[in-house]
């Protein structure tokens, strides 16, 4: 076993039949955010310094709710997939790679699903 | 296996080289993308913080505005706006276009100015809005 090499190792194996699609989907999402970002951070921006009753308006206000909304979606999904590429490319021990690979997805999952219904709780007036 | 490997000379390499702007602009996009992080963290807190009470909403507002907040959210900013600047070169590649060495250079130099415009562009409303 010590004497095959590298190559042999992984030789006929084919891909791993998925690395298109994390490709795709990056692009995909980052085309989206195009878009989102510009609108999220216009709105963000003009938000800031307004207090907490300006911030409530905003985010009330139905087209404010749906850009943040769908702006988290994409940017935590795109961020996942982005640190997954880092982890793999600098990581490379195995037991934390799957660490920090199991870490990356709860945690934009996370931040985007605290994300969300934070906005939604706004948005539907439960606050304010 | 790697033992073997790790006495084979190697070429030199990224330590050695002069790096072109294009292998900067790379690196870059991945340390702001992993940067950006921080902010959609922050971000996310600000909405969690207004959808609990004004009370949290404004101690969390204290902190990110204060001057040590304002340099993460100002890095944040630039990070984003290069992060978006070389996207946009990054997505033109994936289509095929500009992708030979002069073009490579032209689009570095585009997103490194547009990344300063749209900076100054934020800093400058957020001056005006707010003075």
């Amino acid at each position: 076993m010590g004497f095959q090499t590298n190559f042999s190792k992984v030789e006929g194996l084919g891909s791993s039949k998925e690395g298109t699609h994390h490709w795709w989907m990056q692009r995909l999402s980052a085309v989206a955010l195009v878009p989102l970002s510009l609108l999220f951070v216009y709105t963000f921006m003009q938000t800031l310094g307004t207090g907490y009753q300006g911030f409530v308006d905003t985010y009330s206000n139905l087209g404010n709710a749906i850009v943040a909304i769908l702006f988290l979606i994409v940017a935590f999904f795109h961020l996942r997939l982005g640190l997954q590429v880092v982890i793999e490319d600098y990581v490379h021990s195995k037991t934390w790679k799957v660490l920090f690979l199991i870490a990356n997805t709860l945690f934009c999952w996370g931040l985007m699903g605290v994300g969300v219904i934070s906005i939604a709780r706004i948005a539907f007036g439960f606050v304010g | 296996m790697n033992k073997i490997r790790s006495h084979r000379p190697l070429s030199p390499h990224a330590t050695i080289y002069r790096w072109p702007l294009n292998a900067i602009m790379s690196i870059m996009h991945r340390i702001t993308g992993v940067g950006l992080l921080a902010g959609g963290f922050l971000i996310v807190w600000w909405f969690f913080a207004g959808a609990i009470s004004e009370s949290y909403y404004d101690f969390v507002s204290c902190i990110v505005t204060s001057i040590y907040g304002d340099l993460v959210m100002l890095a944040c900013l630039i990070g984003f706006w290069f992060h978006f600047c070389n996207g946009i070169r990054h997505l033109f590649w994936d289509v095929g276009l500009t992708f030979n060495e002069r073009n490579v250079m032209i689009s570095a130099i585009l997103g490194l100015l547009g990344t300063a415009f749209l900076t100054a562009l934020s800093l400058l409303s957020i001056y005006f809005w707010y003075g």
